[in-house]
């Protein structure tokens, strides 16, 4: 293999595993707060197509970039209002939110079908982006870069600062967290936001980075993959970067290997991969703790009420 | 000024209203989003709602989409009362219809009466064994059965794939994936010569009927209710978290292998790639719609599969794109769910004093 | 309720037919003859299903208030095309285009309960009195764009992005293939399956992958115009799939197999008008219409231009057949003899690949 080969490989992995990277993490957060959103499909599609049709309208991917977060956020919403402040049951709004997502998108979708916008392009100048080699680094775009700061930041957010402290607190006994005096449903409304915000980022990806353009439901289910993801991960930053990056690399490298005419597993089987990696993960997670406790927010899916 | 009261207990007559409530406030919205998007709102909405249940044509069309609705969502709604969230259904649904298609497919050359039951009894079994694995895991390691069910679903699914462009591709099928036909034993007979309604109907009306005997008048039923509301008090009491956890998953399991079962045998007559179309996902929907009641189902299957006719009306008669009927019945479950704050909250005019 | 069907029907007419005489005095030959379609994807997928209800557009253009159309779209193949179908059937339409191969059994029964009403059935192999069949000799626009992959390539490689190995795809790829090789005797096609007819980053990557394999002419049997992106992006050529994908890559695209179905369409409407219509199985190629070739991208060369239009015009007028032997598949097999083509029995049911692809 060349290293031009190689580089190219390493890219495509990269920009595959991004839009998952975001929006397991939003999720990620917005579990750690105890909040179970299913409608991450649902966001990711408005995030892609208010991107979509605003970089179109405007000509700036940037202000396309803004839209997104906001239609992500705007989405998640719904979900909040019904879940935390209404109580209603979170599986079935986060389902009715996907469902709300792939039909309100397709709607709105309608009239940019056919068109194509600028593909969001790299960060740096020419030099080092197109650099034969160093553009594995340098070459990719902001949301690439985005993705893995925000993994740090909220790696370092939840384990070690104040705030990600109160946020555990509410995922993990809601009620002793509100007779502390902290707003359990505010709380829950803002990591909802930030999971919203980065589903509807990382639906934008596909609509403004990976494929340029609206088409019916560009996702195609990577919503659910990135659900999955967080529970592979445990609910642990660093390691959905590791889990998103992994799925990215079995992605590609099937499809490389096919392209180089290596006999691989059947294709049902790897799609079926990492679902069963995810059960097995967790199977093994709880196998290894005494207490058979898992590291799953303790609050995960349940409403609070504060009377 | 208005001020929202908790109620002391839920309230019974809002428990009926608010859907009735929810598919008033959806018909509404929708009237005024699609006009203001063009489109002629009255008649889509028309189209959509009352239509479907106003042509008598259009009766077996509902009863054929609602039946595998109802039965999938009977045994989540009996899960969910027992606070056991089964969202993994079109996986057991699926698993049911490839069980019960192994049969048809070794039985392919035979004749006689006991194929049918015996792919009937495959069917559940099926989904029963798919739905055991989320039930182990969170009996014994207690592991999110939320999770666990729905990676199984897209497992599943992968699954009937790999089946139907691999060993079980119809040999005379010019190499498209999927199964043979299945032989008239092997099909559900209809009820009806030459009519659409098929035994799977009568079936699934029957079975509402037992499960709202089971929930009502039996101990198994006081018991999951009780488990689900109370689990401290249900252990007192001697009631088993973890078995009530396997007999809700097996039965929620067991019913949608056996709706997986009658829509293959019934209205597919054989298995293909397009066989899953969510309807494990839609029932949770009709059981929220039916209040998580067996007869309340019956009645949230039949407006939810009015909506699915309905919305081909819409797009044959007002051109309503397809997208919106998906769009409806979101609507619908929100509004659904920000009514049921009526059932548990009530509204007082309290003038400002004091 | 029914007034609301009812009330909507007229207004349809007069909304579609200011010369619809007043009621009760019209005779029913000036009725407006309806055309149903059932679509498998949504119309917004600019891929398979747009193309057919570009069709749908044409009748109403070509006859204006003589017809009124109406469709449904993102029919699931099964039991809810029989229940689209037969919505369609009692709304009063009277011919009915089922334009997927999945809509096949369903069609066929529908049809059963309603024998006056013309069925028309792409791509599949069921007819019945009242059911016809109909398909596109997509592999003779594939020989095309091969001609022209043939001449273009440096690198002798073309890589395919492709859904599943149905007769249909199977045999696109070997008279791409067969098409490129009489150009270059070495040439290479590698395929790619991607399982799926649509997941545009998927198709995307896919297209990246055989260019990373090396190969520098990139087409598809998928529906997005993802992969098309991915040659622009990354400087290579590529061909559209259905549809003239132009706007999507202005550099790579260099040609495109354009599906047309609005001269049959225009065709079976006119035969239902004056009581000709009859069923039976149509198969039509670029001669009859149904394949046609975008316009050639100006990166095109004159050699390779003038080649693919020789391929062209030799193809519709019965000088060339794509699948002319000697043909061997991948194991040395002889499959179409020296001096013979291939019969369409044979296409229909093809499941072996010709030497040099790697599929």
């Amino acid at each position: 293999m060349t290293t031009a080969m190689l580089v190219s490989i390493l890219m495509t992995l990269i920009a595959a595993s991004t839009p998952l990277l975001l929006a397991a993490l939003g999720e990620l957060v917005a579990e750690k707060a105890g909040v179970l959103n299913l409608g991450v499909e649902g966001m990711m599609l408005c995030g892609a197509v208010a991107g979509f049709a605003v970089a179109f309208s405007s000509g700036s991917t940037a202000l396309g970039l803004v839209a997104a977060l906001l239609a992500g956020v705007a989405a998640a919403m719904i979900f909040a209002v019904l879940a935390l402040s209404l109580g209603a049951n979170q599986v079935a709004t986060g389902l009715a939110l996907t469902i709300f997502g792939i039909g309100a998108s397709s709607l709105i979708g309608a009239g940019f079908v056919g068109r194509t916008v600028q593909r969001l392009g790299p960060v740096f100048p020419a030099a080092l982006s197109e650099h034969p080699v160093l553009r594995v680094v340098f070459g990719q775009d902001i949301l690439v870069y985005l993705s893995l700061a925000l993994v740090a930041g909220v790696a370092y957010v939840l384990r070690r600062t104040r705030a990600g402290l109160i946020l555990r607190a509410v995922g993990e006994n809601d009620a002793s967290a509100h007779a502390i005096g902290y707003p359990v449903i505010a709380i829950r409304y803002a990591a909802v936001a930030f999971g919203g915000a980065l589903a509807g980022l990382g639906g934008a990806y596909f609509s403004l980075a990976l494929t340029p353009m609206w088409a019916d439901r560009l996702t195609a289910g990577r919503g659910w993959i990135a659900l999955a993801l967080v529970v592979f991960s445990a609910w642990k930053p660093g390691r959905l970067l590791l889990g998103a990056y992994l799925f990215g690399a079995v992605m590609t490298l099937e499809l490389q290997a096919k392209a180089a005419g290596v006999a691989w597993l059947a294709p049902e089987v790897l799609a079926m991969a990492p679902y069963l990696a995810t059960i097995a993960v967790l199977t093994m997670m709880s196998l290894g703790r005494k207490t058979g406790r898992l590291d799953a927010p303790a609050c995960l899916g349940k409403p609070f009420s504060a009377s | 000024m208005l001020e929202w009261r908790r109620r002391r207990e839920p309230s019974t007559p809002m428990l009926w209203l608010s859907p009735l409530i929810a598919i008033g406030l959806t018909m509404l919205a929708g009237m005024l989003v699609f006009t203001a998007m063009g489109y002629d709102g009255f008649h889509a909405v028309g189209s959509i709602f009352v239509t479907p249940f106003a042509e008598p044509q259009r009766w077996a069309d509902i009863g054929v989409k609602a039946a595998p609705l109802v039965l999938i969502a009977l045994g989540l709604a009996i899960g969910f009362r027992a606070n056991v969230w089964n969202i993994g259904a079109e996986g057991q649904y699926v698993m049911g219809a490839i069980a019960g298609t192994g049969v048809a497919l070794a039985t392919y050359d035979m004749s006689g009466w006991w194929i049918l039951p015996a792919m009937a009894l495959a069917g559940i079994l099926g989904g029963m064994a798919w739905a055991a694995i989320p039930a182990l895991l969170r009996v014994k390691l207690q592991v999110s059965e939320i999770l666990t069910s729905l990676m199984l679903t897209y497992v599943a699914v992968q699954f009937l794939f790999f089946l139907v462009r691999g060993p079980w591709k119809d040999p005379d099928g010019f190499n498209f994936p999927q199964t043979r036909m299945f032989t008239a034993d092997q099909t559900l007979p209809t009820i009806m010569e030459g009519s659409l309604v098929h035994i799977g109907i009568p079936v699934a009306l029957l079975l509402a009927v037992i499960a709202w005997l089971l929930m009502e008048k039996t101990t198994a039923g006081y018991a999951v209710k009780v488990v689900g509301l109370a689990p401290a008090a249900a252990r007192h009491g001697g009631f088993s978290a973890a078995r009530t956890t396997w007999a809700t998953m097996l039965l929620s399991g067991g019913l949608a292998g056996l709706a997986g079962l009658f829509e293959a045998a019934g209205p597919f007559g054989q298995l293909t790639p397009q066989f899953p179309v969510g309807y494990g996902f839609t029932a949770i929907i009709v059981a929220f719609l039916g209040r998580l009641s067996p007869l309340g189902i019956i009645f949230g299957g039949l407006v939810l599969a009015g909506t699915y006719v309905g919305g081909e009306i819409a797009q044959s008669t007002v051109r309503l794109p397809q997208a919106a009927t998906g769009l409806f019945q979101a609507m619908l479950l929100f509004m659904l769910l920000a009514t049921d704050v009526l059932v548990r909250w009530r509204i007082v005019w309290k003038r400002r004093a004091a | 309720m029914t007034s609301i069907i009812t009330r909507r029907r007229l207004t349809f007419g007069a909304a579609a037919a200011s010369t619809l005489p007043i009621l009760g005095r019209g005779a029913s030959a000036q009725a407006p003859l309806g055309v149903g379609f059932i679509y498998v994807g949504p119309i917004g997928d600019h891929g398979y299903s747009w193309t057919h209800d570009q069709g749908r557009l044409a009748l109403e253009k070509e006859y204006g208030a003589k017809v009124k159309t109406s469709f449904i779209e993102n029919v699931a193949e099964g039991p809810d095309a029989a229940r689209a179908l037969r919505q369609l059937a009692q709304a009063g339409n009277q011919l009915i285009f089922a334009t997927s191969f999945g809509f096949m059994n369903p069609t066929i029964q529908v049809a059963k309960q309603f024998p006056k009403i013309k069925f028309e059935h792409a791509t599949g192999y069921m007819r019945a009195e009242n059911v016809a069949t109909y398909d596109a000799r997509f592999y003779e626009g594939r020989a095309v764009i091969g001609t022209i992959a043939g001449h273009m390539s440096k690198t002798g490689q073309a890589g395919y992005v492709a859904s599943f190995p149905i007769p249909e795809v199977v045999m696109g790829i070997n008279a791409f293939h067969l098409a490129a090789r009489k150009v270059n005797p070495n040439f290479k096609t590698k395929v790619v399956w991607c399982s799926t007819w649509y997941d545009p980053a998927k198709e995307a990557d896919a297209a990246k992958a055989l260019i990373d394999q090396g190969a520098d002419m990139i087409t598809q049997h998928t529906d997005s115009p993802a992969p098309l992106q991915a040659a622009e992006q990354r400087g290579v050529y590529a061909f559209g799939q259905a549809s003239d994908m132009r706007s999507f890559a202005p550099k790579a695209h260099l040609s495109a197999i354009v599906d047309d179905w609005s001269g049959y369409y225009i065709k079976r409407v006119k035969e239902v008008m004056d009581g000709s219509w009859k069923s039976g199985a149509v198969w039509g190629g670029i001669k009859d219409g149904f394949v046609k070739l975008a316009p050639y991208n100006d990166a095109v060369t004159p050699e390779a231009r003038k080649a693919a239009d020789e391929v062209t015009q030799a193809i519709a007028s019965g000088k060339l057949h794509p699948f002319t032997g000697e043909l061997k598949d991948q194991k040395g097999e002889v499959r179409v003899k020296a001096g013979e083509t291939a019969t369409d029995e044979m296409l229909s049911k093809m499941d072996w690949y010709v030497d040099g692809i790697q599929a």
